[in-house]
């Protein structure tokens, strides 16, 4: 009944999301029309995969800290992708490609760096330091891209300041195409430690005596939950609260077992970023908001809603 | 012997003094065997060696005959269940799916809990007297429960060996008594090994096939409770003043005051 519900709601909002837009396309022309094809087919099934990879990360990254305020970009990886990002933009450098693979080595080089940092305290990766070490590491990105982005001019700024805030403009079927080949991996990865995931919220002893490989775990999840995050962040830029509030909203109707936390987090985070997107693409049309606002504009009211239901029961 | 310990010696990295001391003990199958020192004696470390968890800097740790940290961790946790001191509960979490945790060892990869896993989560909840918990969420049950549903979970694990670091710490009097008499069962009707960690010297020389006494991470003493928990060997290990006296044929532990109460000296 749940799960018929968050797959019809994953249904309804990938169709709204192709038959709404600023340009009206009678029904009936919905086929034929390039514009769904190119542009609004291929921008729904992005957003779709980038909202469940924030959220499925953040589900792990939460477990793997044991701490429920963490989020895909808690760890620097926002940091360390923005400043790719507006490094690619203020330095010009051209092609399609040049911005996501920018964003990616950065982040890539944050989560590289917040690992080393976290190493410090032996080989175990205590999640406190993980946790410090990210933050760390994600301020002094995003002093750096603050520095650049006030360094730039004007028609930078902006394309600088609507990346930071993530948007799916960028979409197309080659997109599409390459996180469609790209995330299962990081995916399985997660979806194979689920019950390791369970155990670790017993703390690190109490895990590794009911079978956990406390370590390889901890550096499994990291690693996948960084792939995720870098790829997400690559193609649409910062976006902030799916990772955050579709794991919590998940726990409150389906409970703490990752291994069905985990695909009810991809379903829910996919039909919040698709929903989101939508607005934004619609609500000010021809204009477009960055989606980021979005999601916090519908994902906070919701998880307030969702968190006192939740308290009272 | 499910659990050997041979000449055991164990360093923290960075740490001054052996935490363990060439200790030796073994655990045979229907044995209840209690491990008793005064805090900070290493029997924590006792049981991080003896599950592998740790390695021995000197001597062996064997798990069914087997070096405990060659055993791969899922492997052993279908042999050995672990009742830890503490344990965190970042999320919450009914009974239920607690006790379920401990039959994870048991599951393939990707494999939803069959009916044989929640038959073991039935019966584990049984032994341990808390099928009435079964819905309750972890953080609602008073400190015996939680116990009850930990003892639980590791038997859901369906265990040779059992091994609990001080299971009776903040429990009062009934509920430390009603542990002790749970695991003494456990072991007499199921065949199960018992290794408890303690300081609570009488709890362990009225249920104990055997003791080991632990000082400073050395041994002091092993044997029959009677013979290991002398006057003289628990004063100088507990470093306080007891008397002993005899009940149901076990040693039992009464501690002295020092000072004495002033309107009986004279």
């Amino acid at each position: 009944m749940k799960w018929g519900g968050l797959v019809g709601a994953a249904l309804l909002t990938l169709t709204l999301a192709v038959v709404l837009g600023p340009t009206r396309i009678p029904l009936g022309e919905l086929a034929g029309s390039e514009i769904v094809r190119d542009l609004r087919v291929p921008r729904a099934l992005l957003g779709f995969l980038v909202g469940g990879s924030l959220a499925v990360s953040g589900a792990g990254l939460q477990a793997l800290v044991r701490n429920p305020l963490a989020d895909p970009f808690l760890l620097g990886l926002s940091g360390g992708a923005g400043l790719g990002a507006v490094g690619a933009i203020a330095l010009r450098l051209p092609g399609p490609w040049a911005l996501p693979i920018a964003a990616f080595a950065g982040a890539l080089a944050a989560m590289a760096l917040v690992y080393r940092l976290a190493l410090v305290s032996g080989a175990a990766l205590d999640p406190r330091v993980l946790l410090l070490a990210g933050v760390v590491v994600g301020s002094f990105a995003a002093a750096i891209t603050t520095a650049i982005v006030s360094l730039s001019e004007a028609e930078q700024l902006r394309n600088a300041f609507l990346w930071l805030w993530g948007g799916l403009s960028g979409a197309s079927w080659t997109t599409v195409g390459v996180l469609a080949v790209y995330l299962p991996l990081p995916l399985l990865l997660l979806l194979g430690s689920a019950r390791s995931l369970d155990l670790m919220a017993l703390g690190d002893e109490p895990a590794g005596y009911l079978g956990a490989d406390v370590t390889r775990v901890r550096r499994r999840v990291y690693l996948a939950a960084s792939l995720l995050t870098a790829a997400a962040v690559a193609v649409s830029g910062v976006i902030g609260f799916v990772g955050l509030i579709i794991p919590h909203a998940g726990r409150m109707g389906w409970g703490h077992r990752h291994r069905t936390l985990l695909p009810v987090s991809f379903l829910g985070g996919g039909v919040l970023l698709v929903l989101a997107d939508t607005l934004a693409r619609t609500a000010v049309a021809p204009r477009e908001l960055p989606v980021g606002i979005v999601t916090a504009l519908i994902g906070v009211p919701v998880f307030a809603l969702l968190l006192r239901r939740w308290v009272r029961a | 012997m499910i659990l050997e310990l041979d000449g055991v010696t164990a360093r923290y990295p960075g740490a001054e003094r052996d935490a363990l001391t060439g200790v030796t003990l073994g655990v045979a199958k229907g044995e209840l065997l209690a491990v008793l020192g005064p805090n900070g004696s290493g029997k924590t470390t006792l049981i991080r060696v003896a599950l592998g968890a740790m390695k021995p800097a000197a001597g062996v740790a064997r798990v069914s005959g087997r070096p405990a940290h060659e055993w791969d961790r899922r492997a052993l946790a279908r042999v050995a269940a672990v009742v830890t001191q503490r344990e965190e509960t970042a999320f919450p979490q009914r009974v239920r799916d607690a006790v379920l945790l401990g039959r994870y060892p048991h599951l393939p990869p990707f494999t939803a809990p069959r009916a044989a896993d929640r038959a073991a989560v039935r019966d584990a909840l049984a032994a341990c007297d808390a099928e009435a918990l079964a819905g309750r969420w972890i953080e609602t049950l008073s400190g015996g429960e939680h116990q009850r549903v930990r003892l639980a979970r590791a038997l859901a694990q369906e265990p040779e060996l059992l091994v609990l670091d001080e299971p009776t710490a903040s429990l009062d009097v009934r509920h430390e008594m009603a542990l002790f008499e749970q695991i003494r069962s456990l072991v007499d009707a199921r065949g199960l090994a018992a290794l408890v960690i303690t300081h609570q010297v009488n709890l362990a020389a009225r249920f104990a096939d055997r003791v080991v006494l632990l000082s400073g991470g050395a041994p002091a003493g092993a044997g029959t409770p009677a013979n290991v928990l002398t006057r003289e060997t628990v004063e100088r290990v507990f470093d306080w003043p007891v008397a002993i006296q005899s009940f149901d044929d076990r040693p039992q532990m009464v501690p002295l005051r020092r000072v004495l109460p002033s309107h009986r000296s004279s």
